[in-house]
């Protein structure tokens, strides 16, 4: 023990041993944990059907992240027997590869939202938005009522799919070019939506706050909640083929 | 040598691309962080314009003394922060039992409140509390004044700029939306600056050191100030939509962004909330119980075996999510082995006590101290139980998680800070005591009773959720519906709010007793320790006077 000692004298007599030896230390977890994802093939298994978010998608998930719902609701269903009855199947790790940031949340105040797409009316979510406690009595959920008063401004559109495409969302430059004006097309119920749904399979076009002279953050919030989950058939036979072979659960 | 006029002019500068980047901004909340950062700098113009000559405290010092100015700041900036944040959790606390208390604007909703409460009190309170720590210790173990006097003026008002865009963002919408580094991108890169700016005013103190070693708190700092650097830079690479905008998105997704995130935020639990507390401890506890540190080279073994195996146990987060088994399994096994050199800390702090033990009874700030390691040595314990991969499947999601991280908090980080301030704050401000030290005893009981209800509900409340979601009825179907589980908790979210009411009620005492100190009252009272004197009873034994003579 005294040669411990002894050899340590070496380092706290000195700085820069001292922090060098430290961030050795602190630097080797990180690095054998987080830079194996980057590169080992099966983290993230290759479904069908998942696509980028529509520009109105990503701007009711860039409001979802404003209000901070993550506080209180997670977006991963875990592979338990409860869990995959009461919010579906459990969630996969390409069901969030285009998700910056990740909203897999860390607490469940409310239930999990991972697979809430198309289980609830765009009513419901609209009159459980706007006051909670008029749908569900004993729930502690703030009132969100002024997503429906807003215009949905979240900017300029193309520059926010430019952006996330040089981070990596594979976006056409067509997508790209067009994101204003698809923002618009989805929520319009009078609009030709067949192109936005060719560059974006099983995206869902209509007035979604029940209000189709205007274009506000409830159409957004709510056009993100009606997909959340709804983009992988996880029960079609080259999904589950794909999901047998995720290594780890 | 940096004069008025040179110093006008960089404010000048500043404020006018302030102002230019708020009249280009793409949206309101950008546009008033940007207002407020010219503030800044009209008031910093204004100090120097009315040449009040910081120079001379700078760069002409009184060399027989220690640097103190920046430490008496950061320990009113700490109990402010402090009452902040407890505030600001006291009223999140009411708002999930009392729903009504969102009030409805989109300013005071739960999901914008709850990153003003974690950060008021991890990063303000508990930041301003390192930085004035730090400072004050490493002077005293090296023997040394501050390195750069300026640099760490500008530590100080820095790290406040941070907190005020911090904390003003979250009401505004502006986050990134990852816990515990919501801040955007802007202000990341500014805390960066300052960050690097501590680092060298810490790092340069310890080169000019009288002292031949570097004394065992000081290594905890360090690393403390490395890691978090490495931490924040990392997880924050973010690329902005627009450089005159407040959105960004981070670069990495899904997986990726998950272990990231969550090997930051387990480090900042580990190096912000321990590694710079712990340094904290090994001054503090042994200046106040007049012992040396239990022993030296279990300083040595538990701060190497610390800060090697912290950094693994980020995937504990993660358990059962779709980030690949081996790495939830090796966060697991970490955070099981993290449990001996947590409570190394712990022992080698209690043991100090060795020989002064009667100290708890007498010297409330010892008692504190002595709670507070208790408090650290329990959720290190509960922290590693929870990372099991079955305890996890239970306690994940739930207030379990809640109420773990907050016994951390309120006792152990609390606790200490508490203890410390009391340490200072007669030292600071040159007065022979504190205001009273009755209040201190106070303090230390409404804390300690605080946590209790606290810890207790959350640990009621979240085995109860736990349990409710996987209940089965013999129908084989699920008994409870999801808001079943919430209504459940309903009285347990009153006894957690209850709890954090006694805990802020503490705090009150505190900033009374530290705000008389300050002034130089000192309250008559009867002294804590006092052995029984009963004048009637100190009399000889007189033999009764016989009847008749």
């Amino acid at each position: 023990m005294t040669t411990i000692v002894e050899k340590h004298k070496k380092l706290e007599r000195n700085v820069t041993f001292l922090g060098l030896a430290a961030f050795a230390a602190v630097t080797v977890g990180g690095i054998v944990e987080i830079a194996p994802l980057f590169w080992i093939d099966n983290t993230i298994e290759k479904v069908d059907g998942m696509r980028p978010y529509t520009p109105l998608e990503q701007a009711g998930r860039d409001i979802y992240v404003r209000e901070g719902c993550y506080t209180c609701h997670s977006q991963m269903i875990r592979p338990f027997r409860d869990e995959v009855e009461r919010y579906g199947h459990y969630s996969l790790a390409a069901e969030s590869m285009y998700d910056h940031p990740f909203q897999w949340g860390s607490k469940r105040t409310g239930p999990d939202l991972a697979r809430v797409g198309n289980r609830y009316s765009d009513e419901w979510h609209v009159q459980h938005l706007k006051d909670p406690r008029a749908v569900v009595p004993e729930s502690i959920m703030p009132t969100y009522a002024h997503l429906a008063e807003h215009d949905l401004d979240m900017g300029d559109m193309t520059a926010t799919l430019r952006t996330l495409y040089q981070i990596g969302v594979p976006y056409s430059q067509d997508d790209i070019a067009k994101a204003n004006d698809d923002l618009k097309t989805q929520a319009d119920p009078n609009a030709d939506a067949a192109d936005l749904q060719k560059r974006y399979p099983k995206a869902q076009a209509r007035d979604f706050d029940g209000d189709p002279k205007r274009l506000t953050e409830m159409d957004a919030l709510v056009a993100y909640l009606q997909m959340m989950g709804t983009l992988v058939d996880v029960n079609a036979p080259a999904a589950q083929e794909a999901l047998a072979k995720e290594k780890g659960r | 040598m940096v004069t008025a006029l040179s110093r006008s002019s960089l404010w000048l500068v500043s404020l006018l691309i302030a102002v230019v980047a708020c009249a280009a901004a793409v949206d309101t909340g950008f546009a008033i962080h940007m207002l407020i950062v010219a503030l800044a700098c009209i008031i910093g113009l204004i100090v120097t314009l009315r040449g009040v000559d910081l120079s001379k405290a700078i760069l002409a010092p009184d060399q027989g003394r220690y640097d103190d100015d920046p430490i008496r700041w950061g320990v009113i900036a700490t109990v402010f922060w402090g009452m902040a944040g407890f505030l600001a959790g006291l009223f999140i606390a009411l708002q999930l039992a009392l729903p009504v208390l969102n009030l409805g604007f989109e300013w005071t909703a739960f999901g914008r409140v709850r990153p003003l409460h974690t950060s008021a009190v991890i990063f303000a309170f508990g930041g301003n509390a390192l930085i004035a720590t730090s400072f004050y210790v490493v002077q005293r173990t090296c023997r040394a004044r501050l390195a750069f006097p300026g640099l760490a003026r500008f530590v100080f008002w820095g790290y406040q700029l941070f907190i005020v865009l911090a904390a003003t963002g979250y009401l505004l919408g502006i986050t990134q939306g990852k816990e515990y580094a919501e801040p955007e991108w802007y202000v990341d890169l500014w805390l960066t600056v300052v960050w690097v700016a501590y680092l060298a005013v810490f790092v340069g103190t310890l080169v000019k050191r009288k002292e031949p070693h570097i004394y065992v708190a000081n290594w905890f700092y360090l690393s403390f100030i490395i890691t978090v650097a490495m931490l924040h830079i990392v997880n924050n690479l973010n690329w902005p939509v627009s450089f005159v905008g407040s959105r960004s998105y981070p670069i990495f997704a899904g997986v990726q962004g998950a272990l990231v995130q969550w090997w930051y935020g387990h480090n900042a639990v580990g190096f912000f909330l321990t590694a710079g507390f712990l340094a904290m401890m090994y001054y503090f506890v042994p200046k106040q119980a007049e012992r040396p540190v239990f022993s030296y080279r279990l300083s040595i073994i538990h701060f190497w075996a610390l800060i090697f195996l912290y950094i693994w146990a980020g995937p504990h987060h993660l358990h059962y999510t779709a980030l690949p088994d081996w790495a939830q399994t090796l966060g697991m096994v970490f955070s099981v082995m993290l449990w001996m050199p947590s409570w190394g800390g712990m022992i080698n702090g209690l043991m100090t006590l060795n020989g002064a033990w009667d100290k708890v009874r007498t010297d409330p700030i010892i008692r504190m101290m002595v709670m507070a390691l208790a408090f650290y040595g329990m959720s290190t314990f509960e922290g590693p139980m929870m990372s099991i991969k079955s305890v996890n499947s239970l306690s994940h999601y739930t207030d379990w998680t809640i109420g773990h991280v907050h016994s951390g908090a309120l006792g152990w980080n609390g606790m200490i800070t508490f203890a410390s301030i009391y340490y200072l704050v007669p030292r600071l401000w040159n007065q022979p005591r504190l205001y009273s030290l009755r209040m201190v005893n106070w303090h230390f009981w409404l804390a300690t009773v605080g946590i209790v209800f606290y810890a207790a509900s959350m640990w009621v409340a979240g085995i109860t959720q736990g349990l409710m979601w996987r209940e089965y009825g013999a129908d084989g179907y699920l008994v409870n519906s999801f808001v079943e589980t919430v209504a459940a908790l309903k009285p347990m979210f009153f006894l957690r709010a209850f709890g954090g009411l006694l805990y802020l009620a503490g705090a009150v005492v505190m900033t009374v007793n530290v705000w008389r100190t300050i002034l130089g009252h000192s309250r008559v009272e009867a002294p804590m320790r006092d052995a029984p004197y009963d004048p009637e009873k100190d009399r000889p034994v007189v033999a009764a006077a016989p009847a008749a003579a």
